[in-house]
């Protein structure tokens, strides 16, 4: 007998958090990423006008980041959750989060000022009426946070902020796959992504 | 006739930009461009701002000027008026089109696949779902 795709969707995040935390030796090279947010590798001669595009580069991705925060949220309290899917969303929601604090770093690593959220986002919330919406509408913003990273990485004065910019990608693409896994979708459609 | 022989050198510059913007739209492929448009979802969507502003209503607009979105100093005193041509322009690369632009991107770089996002953008802007 099938899994139902929650069930399917709460075990693959559970085995998804079981393995990375086996495997962290593994890992040193994104967490080596992330640490260099913290600024210890920002060079110092870079030039006002790169440093001051590399800002308004994370800023944007600190928005995008404090969107998907606010629409996790918006997921949670709909009430069309099953509790496993919840737990899943919350996790994910916490990677996001996890996202915006480092990213904020970097930013005052560089002299900047990180934004806030927005007080209010607008999102689809006529649409969303059942499970699968919910999921569909994460999937989405998901699948558009890789291509958002997959076009910053490029324009990063900054070599170390692409660097920590692709950890966090992959993060992004790994929820995309669960939450397509989730839906009956190919969690990987293709070979390349753009 | 009248404004061709008083104005010579602005009717050739306008039918110089017309021809420009056809040779731009006819061999645009719109579906491809609603491919293309992927990249732009992260930030953007037609009917409302995002990280990004929202794309209805886009062609003829001043850059910078959408109700309610916060723009960069850059975008904000850029002028730009958005048009095929100007859209092409940009999209190649935003950063090196508009020091200064809050838009992260690398930019379009194959042209046909440009010419298609562009396409898209141009008719979506302009469809129902943007009815002012």
């Amino acid at each position: 007998m099938s899994k139902q795709p929650s069930k399917l969707l709460f075990e693959t995040f559970i085995n998804s958090r079981r393995n990375f935390i086996q495997k962290a030796g593994g890992l040193s090279m994104s967490a080596a990423a992330i640490g260099l947010l913290s600024g210890t590798s920002i060079n110092a001669f870079a030039g006002e006008k790169a440093v001051a595009q590399d800002v308004r580069i994370l800023n944007t991705a600190i928005g995008a980041e404090h969107e998907a925060v606010a629409a996790y949220q918006l997921g949670a309290e709909s009430g069309l959750l099953e509790p496993d899917v919840l737990k899943v969303a919350v996790g994910f929601q916490g990677h996001h989060k996890e996202h915006i604090d480092a990213l904020s770093k970097a930013i005052r690593s560089l002299g900047g000022e990180a934004d806030d959220a927005k007080s209010n986002y607008q999102f689809p919330v006529e649409k969303l009426k059942k499970q699968r919406d919910v999921l569909a509408f994460a999937a989405g913003l998901e699948r558009g946070a890789v291509s958002a990273y997959a076009n910053a990485i490029p324009v990063f004065d900054n070599r170390d902020l692409s660097l920590a910019a692709a950890s966090i990608l992959a993060d992004e693409a790994m929820h995309w796959a669960v939450l397509r896994s989730a839906l009956g979708l190919d969690p990987v459609p293709g070979a390349f992504f753009s | 006739m009248f404004f061709r022989r008083k104005f010579p050198g602005q009717a050739t510059l306008l039918l110089t930009l017309l021809i420009c913007e056809s040779v731009l739209a006819a061999d645009a492929d719109r579906e491809a461009g609603k491919l293309a448009y992927n990249q732009c979802i992260g930030c953007h969507s037609f009917a409302y701002h995002r990280t990004g502003p929202k794309h209805c209503n886009l062609i003829g607009r001043i850059a910078g000027t959408a109700k309610n979105f916060e723009y960069s100093d850059a975008m904000h005193i850029s002028r730009v008026v958005w048009s095929r041509e100007t859209l092409n322009d940009f999209l190649a690369s935003p950063l090196t089109y508009m020091p200064g632009t809050s838009m992260g991107f690398i930019g379009v770089k194959n042209s046909d696949q440009r010419m298609n996002l562009v396409e898209y953008l141009v008719h979506q802007s302009e469809s129902d779902q943007c009815d002012p």
